[in-house]
């Protein structure tokens, strides 16, 4: 006899052992788990329904907050660049211009930054490093926006305004067309540096994503690379990043959302002008730093509203760079067959 | 220089200003920490945290605002968690058939990156300008909406990560499917789902913008929810936009307050997942 | 093609499940194509066949776990105990009460052993907890793993080896006492060893219940079934007897598959 049948031997079973449960289960408990079932289903719906309803609330109060503005000014809101709250008289074209100027100029430094601490941690980093470095970089993440709002003010744009800007403005100031945007006083406040501290903000997104996307190429495909005598940077360029565009695009679209909603950092050091002026030294405005400086002063309907309506363009532009990039990405994924 | 000569240099080239992008990165978190704590530590003491925010001129502490945070953080987490749990259990476990989950997700995606202050005005326009005045309330909302979306978002890869065979395991003994999903899925996303959470209030803590036409501020010691209360992001905007030393003084220390929290948090999320999540 | 069906030759055997004219859909695709087949009962029945050839998609209509995904259809019927499970009005939690299913990959919840093994008992009965460790007991002696792991029932049931883990998969099945078992592959993911222990168990088993197992290894199938189904593309090839089957099957198909022909 097995051991198996040699210890179930010792147990002997009860009369109730040979019957079965299945026969004793009354129908009334099985409608009853059924209903729970149902009433379970029913709850966590509701709860998804609220994340729609919480869209469609956003939209209908800004809607809403903003008549009274867009009847006063109409479309050419959004071309005017005339603020001035005394005569109730209301343009959103600077907020705007420094909402996307900003964001570009983070784009334009995190992007290729991001791309190379993602190639550093990938490539050419000893593996014990990778771990704290990375997490070094994300720790950049995890910093308040309000502390990169006061460190640039405090400390980076005096530096920046004292040492840099001066080189800047002699170097490329002096080039024919370029150098209209490196023109004026250097203060170290306005759109070129609050463009910066953006840029330092979005790298760990950024960065992080790629090297996400980076660490799951499979071994084989670069290996077949290196085979035919390719340098790495070769492998990067003509084999993972083609590989990984989706990813990397996602991860921009990552960095850009932020940097177009980000609304502490900005307000400190963008110098709250509103006023327009082709160089980027000067002080600007974006939509959050000028809704962070005017709400809660704000007196009349009309300054409200208008407000109010600067920011249902901010959550517009959000919305549609998102739409995009999802639309982007969808296409990318159906042209490779769905690969991530 | 011929064409093998070339590439080397270019690989070389590339993989050096790889390494200066590397301590591009590094040079400015060090800048940063490095200002946080040389001006915020000469501020730290035990009246920090025994003593109410002063008038302009004299010193104080920040009793008040760092109480206000605590309790807006905490209420609002516990509003937005359970919303955004359910959610994510939706999204998860019944999103394979109709439109609802498809749609719910890219809108909370849209939320996810919808920017802070926009939800901020959101909650002014429903709530404070109903109730005619700034409250706890209002705060403790506009983060709690912050809150949901990266709930539901982390809520959702949890579970959508515990293997199928588990649950057809319950339901093959006989398991009715609320009881699939609670008793075993949830249980075994566990620790992803708490780290979700984890990571949802790391990223209130930090924020200022919903909370300035929400909860506004106060100087004095409040809990009433029903009123403006202080909290630090608030007070931190506040007291270093003033030219009182002291303020400043004290703006550099919540500043370094809030960085210790949020970078703490960070770890304990990172920690607790690596040590709780069970290999399937 | 028609299947052909021996008919056990004692006639006393209950057949415990019949299958009349089952076809299965994974959206369009035909996967299986009018099985026609009778389980006995307190027999052990093996499905074999090679990848891809429908076995486990037919284990899986026994208790219906393709309800939990859209697009998987079963057309014909299904009788166990004369009752057709294919019924829409068929209680799925009853009939997984009835039929019970270990699965390839060693599935312990997230609890600790006890729990494991109770959660399918408190699922229908509410013992009082002398008698809730008494059958947590009882089903961990009949699963051979009782003595492995009475001093740590209360640590969690992921904390075990495979071979182990997989036991308390077939101690939770039984613990609720049902009156069919599902055997999806129980021992490939498993050492030797362990797989040895899983088919002496099999053997004990099938004393109470009637036991039907799915493998892809043919000698596991000789060594452990009384009747044995040959499948391929979705087709029953052939049905009888297990010794019959392997040392003269009535198909050239079936002969071809044992003999390592093909697959």
């Amino acid at each position: 006899m097995s051991a198996v049948a040699q210890t179930v031997e010792g147990l002997t079973p009860s009369p109730s052992d040979r019957s079965t449960v299945s026969r004793s289960i009354p129908d009334a408990s099985l409608r009853r788990q059924h209903r729970l079932d149902q009433l379970f289903r029913h709850t966590t719906r509701f709860f998804a329904f609220l994340v729609l309803a919480l869209l469609v609330g956003i939209l209908a109060s800004l809607l809403i907050g903003s008549i009274p503005a867009f009847r006063a000014f109409g479309f050419s809101f959004l071309t005017t660049s005339h603020w001035n709250p005394v005569t109730e008289e209301f343009g959103a074209l600077v907020p705007i211009v420094g909402t996307l100027v900003t964001s570009a100029i983070a784009l334009l430094i995190g992007i290729p930054v991001s791309f190379g601490i993602a190639l550093f941690l990938t490539e050419l980093s000893p593996p014990w490093l990778r771990r704290p470095l990375g997490t070094a970089i994300e720790l950049l993440a995890a910093i308040p926006s309000i502390i990169y709002g006061m460190w640039g003010l405090f400390v980076f744009a005096p530096v920046f305004g004292d040492h840099v800007l001066p080189l800047l403005i002699g170097t490329l100031g002096a080039l024919p067309v370029l150098g209209q945007l490196f023109r004026g006083a250097p203060t170290g406040i306005g759109i070129l540096t609050a463009g910066i501290i953006l840029a330092i903000m979005i790298i760990p997104f950024i960065s992080a994503v790629m090297r996400d996307v980076f660490e799951i190429v499979p071994a084989v495909l670069k290996e077949s690379a290196y085979a035919l005598g390719s340098t790495t940077w070769e492998v990067v360029w003509n084999v993972v990043l083609p590989y990984t565009k989706v990813g990397v695009v996602g991860g921009v679209m990552l960095g850009l959302g932020r940097a177009l909603g980000e609304t502490m950092a900005v307000t400190f050091v963008i110098g709250n002008a509103h006023k327009l002026s082709p160089s980027l030294l000067a002080p600007g405005s974006s939509i959050a730093s000028t809704l962070a400086n005017e709400f809660t002063e704000a007196v009349g309907d009309l300054y409200s509203s208008a407000l109010i309506e600067l920011g249902l363009i901010l959550f517009f532009i959000t919305f549609v760079v998102l739409s995009l990039s999802k639309l982007l990405l969808l296409r990318l994924a159906r042209s490779e067959g769905q690969r991530t | 220089m011929n064409l093998y000569t070339k590439r080397l240099f270019v690989n070389r080239f590339n993989l050096f200003v790889s390494l200066l992008a590397m301590l591009f990165g590094l040079f400015w978190l060090a800048w940063i920490l490095y200002t946080l704590v040389v001006a915020g530590f000469t501020a730290l003491g035990p009246s920090l945290f025994l003593q109410m925010t002063p008038p302009p001129g004299s010193s104080g502490g920040l009793l008040n605002p760092i109480a206000g945070s605590l309790l807006m953080a905490a209420v609002g987490t516990l509003i937005g968690t359970p919303v955004g749990i359910m959610a994510g259990i939706y999204l998860a476990e019944f999103g394979s058939r109709g439109w609802l989950a498809p749609v719910t997700r890219f809108i909370n995606d849209v939320l996810l990156s919808a920017p802070s202050i926009v939800v901020g005005l959101f909650i002014y326009e429903v709530y404070v300008v109903h109730t005619r005045h700034f409250s706890a309330w209002a705060g403790t909302m506009a983060l709690a909406l912050i809150v949901v979306p990266v709930v539901i978002r982390t809520t959702e890869n949890m579970l959508r990560l515990v293997p199928d065979s588990l649950r057809e395991a319950a339901a093959a003994l006989g398991a009715s499917q609320w009881k699939v999903i609670t008793l075993v899925t949830v249980r075994a996303a566990k620790a992803g789902i708490v780290t979700g959470v984890l990571l949802a209030v790391a990223r209130i803590s930090g924020e200022t913008a919903p909370l300035l036409f929400t909860a506004l501020n106060n100087q004095f010691w409040s809990v009433d929810m029903n009123a403006p209360m202080a909290n630090l992001p608030v007070v931190i905007f506040q007291f270093a936009m003033s030219p009182y030393d002291s303020w400043q003084h004290l703006a550099w220390a919540g500043a370094l307050i809030i960085t210790l929290g949020v970078l703490v948090l960070n770890i304990l999320a990172r920690v607790f997942f690596r040590n709780r999540t069970p290999t399937y | 093609m028609n299947a052909a069906v021996l008919q056990p030759a004692e006639q006393a055997v209950n057949q415990k499940i019949r299958v009349k004219g089952l076809d299965f859909y994974y959206g369009a695709f035909h996967a299986l194509k009018d099985i026609n087949l009778e389980i006995p009962e307190r027999k052990v029945t093996a499905f074999i066949g090679p990848s891809g050839c429908g076995k486990s998609t037919l284990l899986r209509t026994f208790n219906r776990m393709y309800a939990l995904y859209p697009n998987q259809e079963a057309r014909g019927e299904i009788l166990l105990d004369g009752e057709n499970i294919l019924a829409p009005s068929q209680d799925l939690n009853r009939l997984r009460a009835k039929v019970g299913m270990v699965f390839q990959k060693p599935t312990p919840f997230p609890m600790s052993i006890y729990d494991n093994i109770a959660f399918g008992v408190r699922l229908y009965e509410t013992l009082p907890g002398r008698e809730m460790d008494e059958r947590v007991e009882w089903a961990l002696r009949k699963a051979a793993l009782w003595d492995e792991v009475k001093g740590k029932i209360k640590q969690s049931g992921t904390s075990l080896s495979g071979g182990q883990q997989q036991r308390l998969c077939i101690a939770r099945a039984i613990a609720v006492r049902p009156e069919v078992l599902l055997l999806d592959e129980p021992a490939s993911a498993l050492d030797p060893i362990s797989t040895g222990r899983i088919e002496e168990l099999v053997h004990e088993l099938k004393a109470d219940y009637t036991i039907v197992i799915v493998t892809h290894n043919m000698q596991q199938a000789a060594r452990v079934s009384d009747y044995t189904a040959y499948m391929y593309l979705g087709n029953l090839v052939e049905f009888g007897v297990t010794d019959e089957i392997f040392i003269k099957p009535k198909m050239k198909e079936t002969e071809d598959y044992i003999t390592g022909r093909f697959g």
